[in-house]
């Protein structure tokens, strides 16, 4: 079935075990738009993100890349390189650069030359603030500027979307400002991003729409300042303000 | 035991092959034996993650091996390499048993002639401490010039200062 929208989630059922982590997941993504998923630990925020691009396949519900059907295509790799991935552990190869991890994708997926790869992974560092670094180590960043590494990287293949999962929770508050910050501009250039996370203050400044879930179910949905404020169901309320409340409104 | 069995057991089912050969193959079975669980734990010790990272790229399976894994996993195999290239190296005097004439028997034979068996086998033993601590520098050499600035322990190599 094609769909105008650039990401469509239908019915998305995902089981580890006996455990049913998704019991039925739909919504859908524009272009430009950036969603924020939030939700207590364990209630599959970050499996939806790993089905979408099939690191853990889902069980059952279709996911669709504009008008193409992604869940049970056999091109999996040139959907890989459309959708954009930023992972909580910043997932850097540490045997390259933090220059050469960025273009890695470029010249062994995208077959680029490696001259043109150079640039563009030049110009890309320099877009999340580390042209210095380039030459650096995983292992000699810090981890915020690690993660804008892990960033620089899925911006380089020019992605149609960026999934981004819990980018930021393992990095202390001073160094999560230097990612959001990164997070912020993109968003503001018209990135499609599809973000987890538990920063409020990000969600609420940057969220075109804010998906709530718990037990695997999404409670509720819609525009952040309306979730704060005036949320349909007491749950929301709960969660968001126990939030507010650890992490703080962030600091735009 | 591997070696009397190719040896002995291998033209019992037919097949003639010389006992050069035969030790070869013997003690390159049982070596490669070894060095597989070494490759198949560096392997596994590079982590899942970065694997994921590399599909998340859009790279093949195979891509992501030979750009992603293998380089991490072979500079993390040198050590227990070095240590399995010396043992191979020491277990050649095994060939001495199915009658190769290797270091040791050599000497063997130049003690009959000279009945000096002292000098002989210390020169013996200097020769292979010559060849293992050539290999073990080669590989120490490698294991510097290819080793991941930040990673590991500075200067834990065996020759630390």
């Amino acid at each position: 079935m094609p769909t105008s929208h650039l990401l469509k989630i239908e019915d998305l059922h995902h089981n580890f075990g006996k455990e049913e982590v998704l019991k039925g997941i739909s919504f859908s993504l524009d272009k430009g738009e950036t969603k924020v998923i939030v939700g207590p630990s364990g209630t599959g925020k970050s499996t939806i993100l790993n089905n979408i691009i099939r690191l853990v396949p889902p069980d059952r519900g279709k996911i669709y890349l504009e008008d193409v059907e992604i869940t049970s295509t056999k091109k999996i790799n040139e959907v890989r390189q459309q959708i954009g991935f930023v992972f909580q552990d910043f997932g850097l190869f540490n045997h390259l650069t933090a220059k050469g991890n960025v273009m890695i994708g470029l010249t062994k997926v995208k077959k680029m030359d490696k001259k043109e790869a150079e640039e563009l992974a030049m110009f890309e560092l320099d877009r999340v603030g580390l042209k210095n670094f380039a030459d650096s180590y995983p292992s000699q960043l810090s981890g915020g500027q690690a993660q804008r590494v892990g960033i620089a990287r899925a911006l380089a293949m020019q992605p149609k979307l960026i999934l981004f999962d819990e980018p930021t929770s393992s990095l202390d508050p001073e160094l999560t400002g230097e990612v959001l910050r990164v997070m912020k501009s993109l968003a503001e250039e018209g990135m499609t991003m599809l973000v987890v996370t538990h920063e409020m203050g990000f969600a609420r400044s940057v969220a075109d729409e804010l998906i709530f879930m718990e037990g695997g179910n999404i409670v509720e949905q819609g525009y952040p300042e309306k979730l704060f404020n005036n949320p349909e169901h007491k749950r929301t309320k709960e969660f968001l303000f126990q939030l507010v409340d650890l992490y703080g409104e962030g600091e735009e | 035991m591997i070696l009397l069995l190719i040896n002995y057991g291998l033209p019992a089912m037919g097949l003639r092959i010389p006992i050069f050969t035969a030790a070869v193959v013997g003690i390159g079975l049982r070596s490669s034996a070894y060095q597989s669980q070494i490759y198949r734990g560096a392997i596994q010790s590079v982590g899942g993650s970065q694997m994921k990272a590399a599909m998340s790229l859009g790279m093949s399976k195979l891509t992501a091996f030979t750009h992603i894994i293998a380089p991490q996993a072979i500079r993390i195999a040198i050590p227990p390499v070095t240590n399995e290239s010396a043992i191979v190296l020491k277990d050649t005097s095994l060939a001495f048993t199915i009658g190769v004439v290797e270091l040791v028997r050599q000497g063997d034979y130049f003690i009959a002639t000279s009945n000096a068996p002292m000098t002989i086998y210390l020169t013996v033993a200097a020769i292979y401490f010559v060849l293992t601590t050539t290999i073990n520098l080669a590989l120490s050499f490698f294991e510097k010039k290819y080793q991941i600035p930040g990673i590991g322990i500075e200067g834990g190599h065996s020759d630390a200062y």
